[in-house]
């Protein structure tokens, strides 16, 4: 087992793990190799009434390592992409998303970066964001904080933010809930009066002056910013040993 | 008795003409019908408007210069991100796209095959697939709540290619790994639909092979069926076989230039398709 001080990336995966906290029983749903870790930590401690897949097609109500072939699964459901469409359409999911573009507003673009006819760079395309983002709970992992990924205006709109949602005709945004943000530097949040993204905590070891810098337009930030919480030695625990023995979540976010 | 509707790759492929919208089965890089795409690839047919949850089926399509618009929600290799053939074919402006969210692309699915013009969903409100995709229309309520929806026109196919496990002479289709994908909506949307599968077994085997639900295709949505071992390679086939993750590394290698691509293209896909196993047998 590895031991030693919280790392950074086990910082984030505690953030990671209080956006799923207070969910209830819902499908919990994080892409990504940190969101994973951190999901399946609020699984393992506070909130086990969370329901999780198996990152495919299977629903699992063990705690299963990332990264390990044929992991032992205690197998409670079958959640093929046509189900999970139902799941995402009635509401009863909280997803964690990256995105290569983030605005003020939480506007999310993974999609393209240039023009829509002939992109300059072609990524992923919408995959399933807008329904995401309309329908669910929805909160960002953005691995890698920088101003080329905070930016004044996304290239592209995939996943809505506040100020399409609040546009839409009679209540059509009704089901939109942009969460939090966590980075590899702080938590953000859009509890704001007008939704704007406001700077919740930064991690030990990061001012607010360097989110300032890494981020493309303006943060709210009201008063003294509280530094991240480290994560608990029982999280640490379930971390390095249970959840990602191999330090998966080290490579993503190495420790500064 | 089971009627015979086998047929060979090459009359699957002779099947596609200029200009026809072709539905792919499977899902990013998993159970692609490869044996048919790149059968297709061989063929002269071009303009063709693919509809996909797209891996590199649109890759090889569009590196081939069959494709005139894709119609997708993303285009990837799973384990490699992007997809490379892809991503040029995008950046260079030689495609145009009708590019959908996920679910959306499911919507316009059913409602080919319900015969319905459009299926109502709150899913694109707010987000880009409306300002590019200028065609979408949104349609309001007639009841009380009177609100706002997308309505998904549907995407009707003149053929859809999918890939099973098993199939018997007859165009049943039986998946044996966790997720049917989309590939039963994809025939149901088409007007003829071809399936490839990795052995042709008397009807009898079926539930010897898996439950009853796993029997997903049935011979209503089938015109025809070619056996094809191997034929998803080097896409994911679980049970029968993983993703090929280093041929796929060369694959996406023959992106790179004109000559990488025209070595890949000589070795791999102006051949048979023996030859091609032969060629990619471990």
């Amino acid at each position: 087992m590895r031991d030693g001080p919280p790392t950074r990336a086990e910082v984030c995966a505690a953030a990671i793990a209080d956006c799923f906290a207070h969910d209830g029983e819902i499908l919990a749903n994080p892409i990504g190799t940190l969101p994973v870790i951190g999901g399946r930590l609020a699984k393992a401690t506070v909130a086990p009434e969370l329901v999780m897949t198996d990152g495919e097609a299977l629903l699992v109500e063990n705690i299963i390592p990332i990264g390990v072939d044929n992991p032992e699964k205690v197998v409670a459901g079958w959640n093929p992409y046509r189900t999970m469409f139902d799941v995402v359409w009635s509401g009863r999911r909280h997803v964690m998303m990256s995105g290569s573009q983030l605005d003020k507003f939480g506007n999310q673009n993974f999609a393209f970066i240039g023009s829509y006819d002939a992109p300059r760079t072609q990524l992923l395309g919408m995959r399933g964001a807008p329904g995401n983002t309309i329908n669910d709970k929805t909160s960002y992992w953005i691995p890698a904080h920088t101003t080329r990924t905070f930016v004044p205006v996304v290239d592209v709109v995939s996943g809505v933010g506040y100020d399409r949602a609040r546009e839409l005709p009679a209540h059509g945004g009704r089901f939109h809930d942009i969460h939090r943000v966590v980075t590899n530097l702080c938590v953000a949040d859009f509890e704001t009066p007008d939704h704007r993204m406001r700077l919740r905590s930064v991690h030990p070891g990061v001012t607010v002056d360097d989110v300032v810098a890494a981020t493309g337009f303006e943060l709210a930030i009201d008063g003294a910013i509280p530094t991240s919480r480290l994560p608990t030695d029982d999280e640490l625990m379930w971390i390095r040993e249970r959840i990602d023995p191999n330090g998966l979540g080290e490579e993503e976010v190495p420790n500064p | 008795m089971v009627p015979d509707k086998r047929v060979t790759i090459d009359e699957i492929a002779a099947e596609v003409r200029d200009g026809m919208t072709v539905g792919i089965g499977g899902w990013g890089s998993r159970r692609k019908p490869m044996a048919l795409v790149r059968a297709l690839c061989r063929t002269a047919a071009k303009d063709l408007r693919i509809v996909s949850y797209g891996g590199p089926d649109v890759g090889l399509l569009c590196r081939a210069g069959k494709v005139r618009e894709i119609v997708y929600a993303f285009v990837s290799l799973d384990s490699i991100a992007l997809e490379p053939h892809f991503r040029n074919a995008r950046q260079s402006g030689a495609v145009t796209t009708m590019e959908l969210d996920e679910g959306m692309f499911l919507l316009g699915l059913q409602a080919a095959a319900w015969r319905v013009p459009f299926l109502p969903t709150r899913v694109g409100l707010g987000s880009d697939v409306m300002r590019f995709n200028r065609s979408l229309r949104t349609v309001t309520s007639p009841y009380a709540d009177a609100e706002e929806l997308v309505a998904m026109p549907a995407l009707n196919l003149d053929v859809a290619l999918i890939h099973m496990h098993r199939g018997d002479q007859g165009g049943t289709g039986q998946y044996l790994n966790v997720d049917p994908y989309f590939d039963d909506l994809m025939c149901m949307a088409a007007a003829r639909r071809f399936m490839s599968v990795e052995r042709i077994v008397e009807t009898e085997q079926f539930l010897a092979d898996g439950p009853p639900q796993s029997i997903r295709i049935n011979r209503l949505m089938v015109d025809g069926v070619v056996e094809t071992p191997h034929g998803a390679h080097f896409t994911e086939c679980v049970p029968d076989y993983a993703r090929d993750e280093a041929f796929q590394r060369a694959y996406t290698a023959s992106a790179k230039s004109d000559d990488a691509w025209n070595d890949f293209r000589a070795r791999y896909i102006d051949v048979t398709e023996g030859e091609y196993q032969q060629a990619v047998a471990p």
